[in-house]
């Protein structure tokens, strides 16, 4: 990618410091509000990705590899599926089924929040980070 | 814990694989990989042993019971398959490490072991899952991973191969869902047994027909069944070679088996082969994939193609048998699935061990091998004439079965390609035994003397899948009726 000069763009660099924390904010807002309207993981992590692809269009990647480096995406991109499996896990030691969200508290209702939550959760940081080091990975030259 | 067994059967690897990235270590993955591998298989035997009197194991997913949730269904058929994904991977991994010592720069050795419980995820799941579209699921996360498993070759060209295989894959898993998708408009569900128990009175059987089309079609491709084989020989060629032999037992084996469950279970066998002619369109297919192939193999030079020709050769054996529909061509099928697992992941451990003294695998400069690797060499022949199928090998008992099943058909002309394919393969695989054996290096001295044996670490898995696939040869009687069993089952569909 060309690294423009600080002077040009500067309107595309003021707009996209304003839209960087919505646009986060409504990732999150899309996360944990999946369970009420529409949303849930997988468009959470994908809106919650464009943040840092915006910001990676227009300030470069270098900045952006500062906020967000690689090695902590690797580690995201784990932890979020660990996070899904776990949850599965801790369903089973508590004597229910493979994801059967009833087991994990007393009142089953709170039981499937908690487990639905706990899953998108997962969901939502591996697409992040795996959008992420797509765009990484596309606009990086190697 | 015991009625948590199929939900472990595909958590173990999928909680392994994030793991591993997590761990980083070469030494120490590979370990993680192949103890994982090794539960995995532990559960599968177990799970084996549970459904082995005829009773099925369904576990829902979630708590929620089966039209409605996803469920594992496990019966016989399916509980075999699963323990051949499961022990085949164990004993290559067990194989891989120096291999891939060798072959992958160490900084990588955590993505390819990472890579590889995620194959095994996905390969499980598809065969454990009574959920259509959750085939296509775990589908997706095998094929993904394989096409990263194969992108390792330590060749150039593995790249091309990978991407070749990821086009073709990718409209292969695009025709599956489109027929799940149909198959979903039609009926309503998504359950395998819901679906068998709704097709026949269906309001839209045309679009039952359009669902039976795509979904055949898509899995010709993944089960790389003739005229739809053109990605395996480049992936078989030029994956880092303990792939390959992973795959060859392993991937085009478990997309027959989802074939053999949709025609005989889902969709029933007299709607299959008695409505829809699926026999005239699977015969054809089968008949010329094993005669083109076996020829084809004979002309080639690199012994790992050669292999991989006689790979699409084999799957032509096993469609002839199921194309027959009947319980002895079905068995023949079953049977063969698992022995040209055993005999074909053997024979690629074995190039294997030659790739990791020699560095190519080039069949002319391979005389008098057995002089300088001779335990290597006498697998090869062994699991080579376990290919052709000579007596007291795995090869011959499925063979045999197959021919007796077609002649039991009247189909004597089909019989007598198959002996006529069988003659090729002595003929490609004697060539290459000819010259371990006897061959006296002509021409410019290829300068191999120093060849040492491999390590004994590859050794062993090499040798207990050998002696596994001959103990099979020779108790044929054993793997026989197992597999009878599951035909049977098959053919009376879901009950």
């Amino acid at each position: 990618m060309k690294s423009y000069p600080r002077q040009r763009h500067r309107v595309l660099q003021v707009v996209t410091r304003l839209l960087v924390p919505f646009v986060l904010m409504f990732g999150l807002y899309v996360q944990f509000h999946g369970d009420y309207g529409p949303g849930g993981g997988f468009q959470a992590g994908v809106i919650f990705a464009t943040a840092f692809i915006l910001y990676g269009l227009i300030f470069g990647l270098q900045r952006t590899r500062r906020v967000l480096p690689p090695s902590v995406l690797r580690w995201l991109m784990a932890l979020g599926v660990l996070l899904y499996a776990g949850t599965g896990v801790v369903t089973m030691m508590l004597g229910g089924n493979l994801l059967d969200y009833d087991a994990l508290a007393h009142d089953p209702l709170h039981g499937q929040h908690w487990g639905i939550f706990a899953v998108e959760l997962g969901v939502g940081i591996t697409v992040t980070a795996v959008m992420v080091s797509l765009f990484y990975g596309f606009a990086s030259k190697r | 814990m015991m009625d948590q067994l199929p939900a472990l059967q595909v958590m173990l690897p999928l909680v392994g694989a994030p793991l591993i990235i997590l761990l980083r270590h070469p030494v120490w993955s590979w370990a993680f990989a192949t103890l994982v591998s090794v539960l995995t298989f532990l559960v599968s035997v177990a799970l084996l042993l549970q459904v082995s009197d005829g009773s099925i194991i369904r576990y829902s997913i979630g708590g929620w019971e089966a039209p409605t949730g996803i469920e594992f269904y496990i019966d016989q058929v399916n509980a075999g398959v699963a323990l051949l994904v499961s022990g085949i991977s164990t004993v290559v991994l067990v194989y891989a490490y120096e291999s891939i010592k060798r072959s992958l720069d160490s900084s990588r050795h955590y993505l390819f072991y990472c890579g590889w419980l995620l194959c095994i995820t996905g390969l499980i799941g598809i065969v454990i899952t009574g959920d259509a579209f959750n085939v296509f699921v775990f589908l997706e996360i095998s094929s993904l991973s394989t096409y990263m498993l194969i992108a390792f070759g330590s060749d150039r060209r593995a790249l091309v191969a990978s991407f070749r295989y990821l086009v073709l894959g990718s409209v292969g898993a695009s025709f599956i869902l489109i027929g799940i998708g149909f198959l979903y408009a039609a009926t309503g569900t998504l359950n395998m047994v819901d679906l068998a128990a709704r097709i026949p009175d269906t309001e839209s059987p045309r679009a039952v027909l359009v669902a039976f089309s795509f979904l055949t079609v898509g899995l010709l491709i993944k089960a790389a069944i003739f005229p739809l084989h053109g990605w395996l020989l480049n992936a078989y060629h030029h994956a880092p070679v303990a792939v390959t032999a992973f795959l060859a037992g392993t991937a085009t084996k478990v997309s027959l088996y989802v074939l053999v469950r949709l025609f005989f279970s889902v969709f029933g066998t007299e709607y299959s082969f008695g409505q829809l002619f699926l026999n005239w369109v699977l015969l054809p297919a089968a008949v010329a994939a094993f005669l083109s192939m076996s020829l084809v193999a004979i002309y080639q030079t690199d012994l790992r193609r050669m292999l991989a020709y006689s790979s699409v050769a084999q799957i032509g054996y096993i469609v002839t048998g199921i194309s027959l529909a009947t319980q002895t061509g079905l068995t023949a099928a079953v049977v063969h699935i698992f022995n040209h697992g055993m005999v074909k992941t053997t024979l690629f451990m074995a190039v294997g061990c030659i790739l990791y003294r020699t560095g190519h695998a080039h069949i002319p400069s391979l005389d008098r091998l057995m002089s300088r690797m001779p335990f290597t060499s006498t697998a090869f022949i062994l699991a080579g004439l376990g290919l052709i199928g000579v007596p007291l090998t795995a090869g011959f008992v499925s063979k045999f079965t197959l021919i007796s099943a077609l002649i039991e058909q009247g189909w004597g002309i089909a019989a007598g390609l198959i002996l006529l394919s069988s003659v090729m393969a002595v003929a490609y695989i004697g060539r290459v035994i000819y010259l371990i054996l006897f061959r006296e290096s002509r021409g410019p001295a290829v300068s191999n003397e120093g060849y040492r044996e491999v390590p004994i670490s590859m050794l062993v898995p090499m040798y207990s899948l050998l002696a596994l696939s001959l103990y099979f040869g020779i108790f044929g009687g054993q793997s026989l009726s197992l597999a009878g069993s599951a035909a049977e089952t098959l053919l009376r569909g879901y009950p």
